[in-house]
């Protein structure tokens, strides 16, 4: 019943995983970084999907379960990190943030 | 029929990934992730996952970005603050990005074709899923609970005005 390719899949999930990485080298304001992470968990899961469908294995579904809730945990994290940065320096730049280069 | 709704979405989901990274105002940044989970979401439907199409927009859609558009609002980010990168780091961005792309679907030409098993339509449904994830993933459930709890611990320290 379904005639997509699975490259097409691989295919897609590349080009959102590249965007992702574009976006992090790209920007330098730190929440657009945390929403390219989101972006690239994203193309993984979509990629998990797709295997877990067209091989007929329900595991793989399950492990996209796994990495929304450590996606949601590391957002809750970073954000937080983010606010108190915020706090101390007044902007979410994050060249401004060069001290531990040592 | 199927195919182009692959392709209405995939380039649905690849625009609006684009216009994540390209525009300035980082609410609309937001705005434009959500369509690309939606998208993303549709494309779970097409591989007949709709439980987790349906996760995939509560607690992306739902929950993450809810949090992301708190965060801006609360720091008062919504005009455009952000310096701009030289444009020799853009280019040099751009291009290893642009090679990543390229080693990644290249890698696809050596692949050997793999076996592909008979389109089931009830692996992603919810039932079956929930058979696995109690049966053969108990342990690992329960323990995302326990970093749940570690994650929900440790913003609310981060959070606290002064921790003595």
């Amino acid at each position: 019943m379904n005639t997509i390719p699975l490259d097409w899949y691989i295919i897609l999930s590349s080009v959102l995983f590249c965007i992702g990485v574009l976006g992090v080298l790209f920007r330098r304001n730190a929440i657009i970084i945390f929403m390219s992470i989101e972006l690239m968990l994203n193309a993984v899961n979509l990629l998990l999907v797709a295997f877990s469908a067209y091989h007929n294995d329900a595991a793989g579904q399950v492990f996209v379960f796994f990495t929304m809730a450590v996606a949601a945990a590391e957002i809750a994290v970073g954000l937080a990190i983010l606010v108190v940065v915020y706090r101390n320096t007044k902007s979410t730049d994050i060249d401004v943030l060069n001290r531990l280069k040592g | 029929m199927t195919v182009y709704l692959f392709l209405i979405l995939g380039f649905f989901a690849i625009l609006s990934a684009l216009m994540v990274v390209f525009t300035k105002n980082p609410i609309h940044s937001i705005l434009y992730l959500v369509l690309t989970f939606f998208a993303i979401a549709g494309e779970y439907v097409l591989l007949n996952a709709q439980f987790l199409a349906i996760v995939n927009i509560i607690v992306y859609a739902g929950a993450i970005m809810v949090l992301f558009l708190f965060v801006v609002m609360l720091l008062n980010l919504n005009t455009e603050t952000e310096p701009h990168k030289s444009m020799l780091r853009k280019l040099i961005a751009v291009v290893a990005a642009g090679l990543l792309l390229v080693v990644l679907v290249g890698s696809l030409k050596g692949a050997d074709n793999m076996t592909i098993q008979p389109f089931s339509r009830n692996t992603g449904l919810i039932e079956n899923l929930g058979t696995v994830l109690f049966k053969d993933f108990l342990l690992p459930f329960e323990v995302s609970a326990v970093l749940f709890l570690a994650a929900m611990v440790g913003a609310v320290m981060l959070g606290k005005k002064d921790i003595k």
